[in-house]
């Protein structure tokens, strides 16, 4: 397997408060990776670090070798795609423009090539999205929106996939089919990052799970062996029950 | 998608129909009945009529309209707001502010180049310079940060404008208020010429980027994820839509709303894809212009209205109607 991001004691700063604390991580092709822990716990700053928004304030973060804030924009973006929690639209963009947009990276002039069609049209079907091409984006719901988002970012063609929180807004049966996908994806060779809030669909498909705590990776592994009661407790303050299902794989109850 | 290459070029034989149509109307129309084939021949006055007065000043209105329209299109999808104007960044309050300069210091002409409209174009430029300058961040800049600026700027040109109104005496008042309101001159056809070479290398540009425009419509973070380079596309948007704002405005004056009622009535019609957008827009701004200045030419004959307020007045309930007719949904 080989190395796609490789970060070395990163660290990110906003003014004086170190919201990533140094971290070391490896990451490979085909892996699914899972990034939990509490609000403000530096999920979503390590992902933006991941996809080469920000620069490290110290250390490095490596995308194949070279610092990933200094790819060349374009050619990054033909590797890596990036799924936001919804962007806002203030213009009627149709849904189908929208996906449109992942294209932008493969670009061969101002109209859309033949591939490009073919490939909005894949990532609609992919998210079951096709009916829904001629709506206007605005006017979709909350889960309708992020499965555009995520079609957009299908359409990039990309071998890295980072989602933030992707499973918001998604009722159960489309979190259920979105987590398939994404395991899918992994399998076929892509590698997904997402951060999540849910423990179980979390241990139910990822191959890996980072448990983030105060700017800091408190666990990496195994969702399997990551996920035990002390822990959870110990950084999520709420009582857990940790259970097993048939296949093995934890399942968790919380409350007070 | 056959269905959409057949609605874009449907759209832009349309526009250019308008436009041609209301450049026609333009140079025929007038307090004056212009009987074409004696101009032509080179009979006076209406040789005079057509080629001193009437075609001059339909020119510069079908290139004002232009440019104010598209130079709006071009700073709603940079600032990511539907309301934003050529004006939003402050570039005509800067040319504005140059042009009252000019008037209160009394910069006569040179060459056959007005004062007002050269220091008018330096007022735009520095504008465009400050606020950039103002707005970037170690390098960065970022729509809000634009948008918070041009505010800014604005604000204080507008207050030393009327700073200066109040200093200058009576006459140059007259001329400031003047200048202020906004109106169509025939121009030379030199500073027409000169207008041409200057926009349209900048109006092909515009129009070459707009899948570009279209994702930084979107959000900057939305932009550099699909491999956009956006603080490089902000500048250039700027400094395009600027430049086409500054120069019309140095001769015109500030013409209020066409920038923002275009744009707007076409998004209602053909969605926010700027490929189409854009260009529909520049021929459409370019056809309201130079209709609206037919009736500023002829409603009150033989006082002339300025434009800008037969922009708003005609463009207003006409846009108000247009609000009111759309079909479901809420595009703006």
């Amino acid at each position: 397997m080989s190395s796609l991001f490789q970060l070395e004691n990163a660290s990110v700063k906003y003014g004086e408060a170190e919201v990533l604390k140094p971290v070391s991580l490896t990451v490979h092709a085909g892996e699914f990776i899972a990034i939990a822990g509490p609000n403000g716990a530096g999920k979503s700053t390590l992902l933006s670090l991941l996809a080469g928004l920000n620069a490290p304030s110290s250390g490095t973060c490596r995308f194949v070798n070279t610092p990933a804030h200094k790819w060349p924009r374009r050619d990054f973006a033909r590797r890596v795609a990036v799924v936001q929690q919804s962007e806002p639209s203030v213009f009627p963009f149709t849904a189908e423009e929208v996906v449109c947009m992942g294209r932008m990276p493969h670009r061969k002039g101002m109209y859309e090539s033949e591939e490009d069609h073919v490939a909005v049209a894949k990532a609609l079907d992919t998210t079951g999205m096709t009916a829904f091409a001629q709506r206007e984006f605005r006017t979709l719901s909350g889960g309708e929106k992020q499965r555009i988002l995520l079609a957009s970012a299908l359409a990039q063609s990309p071998e890295v996939l980072l989602l933030d929180e992707p499973a918001a807004h998604l009722d159960l049966q489309h979190q259920v089919q979105l987590h398939q996908l994404l395991r899918d994806l992994s399998r076929k060779g892509l590698l997904i990052v997402a951060v999540t809030h849910d423990l179980n669909l979390a241990a139910a498909y990822a191959t890996r799970l980072l448990l983030m705590h105060e700017g800091r990776i408190r666990a990496d592994g195994m969702p399997a062996s990551v996920l035990n009661s002390d822990l959870l407790q110990e950084v999520f303050h709420v009582h857990i029950e940790l259970h097993r299902r048939a296949s093995g794989q934890p399942w968790l109850l919380y409350g007070e | 998608m056959e269905n959409k290459s057949a609605r874009w070029a449907f759209a832009l034989i349309f526009s250019v129909s308008a436009m041609i149509i209301s450049g026609l109307i333009a140079v025929l129309a007038g307090s004056h009945h212009l009987n074409l084939t004696r101009a032509l021949h080179g009979v006076s006055p209406d040789h005079e009529i057509l080629m001193e007065l009437r075609l001059p000043r339909a020119l510069l209105a079908l290139w004002t309209g232009g440019a104010l329209s598209l130079s709006g299109v071009l700073f709603q999808a940079l600032l990511r707001n539907p309301l934003a104007t050529p004006d939003t960044l402050g570039v005509s309050s800067g040319a504005s502010l140059g042009a009252v300069l000019a008037i209160f210091f009394g910069w006569g002409a040179r060459g056959g180049i007005s004062g007002v409209s050269v220091a008018a174009c330096v007022g735009a430029a520095a504008v465009l310079v400050l606020v950039v300058s103002v707005s970037s961040d170690r390098g960065k800049v970022s729509s809000i940060g634009l948008l918070l600026a041009g505010i800014t700027i604005n604000v204080i040109c507008g207050a030393a404008i009327v700073f200066l109104a109040n200093l200058v005496g009576f006459l140059k008042s007259f001329a400031v208020t003047r200048w202020l309101m906004g109106g169509l001159d025939p121009p030379e056809y030199s500073t027409l010429l000169w207008l041409t070479i200057l926009l349209t290398p900048v109006v092909l540009l515009v129009l070459w980027h707009g899948r570009e425009w279209n994702v930084l419509a979107v959000g900057d973070t939305w932009a550099a994820t699909r491999g956009l380079s956006t603080t490089r596309l902000l500048l250039l948007g700027c400094i395009a839509g600027s430049i086409l704002t500054g120069a019309v405005t140095a001769l015109t004056g500030p013409i209020g709303f066409v920038g923002l009622i275009i744009p707007h009535a076409l998004r209602m019609w053909l969605g926010a894809d700027h490929r189409i957008l854009a260009p529909c827009s520049f021929l459409l701004g370019a056809a309201f212009v130079a209709i609206c200045d037919v009736f500023a030419r002829t409603i009150l004959a033989p006082v002339e209205i300025p434009v800008g307020v037969i922009t708003a007045l005609l463009g207003g309930p006409f846009f108000i109607w247009m609000l009111r007719s759309r079909r479901a949904g809420i595009r703006i």
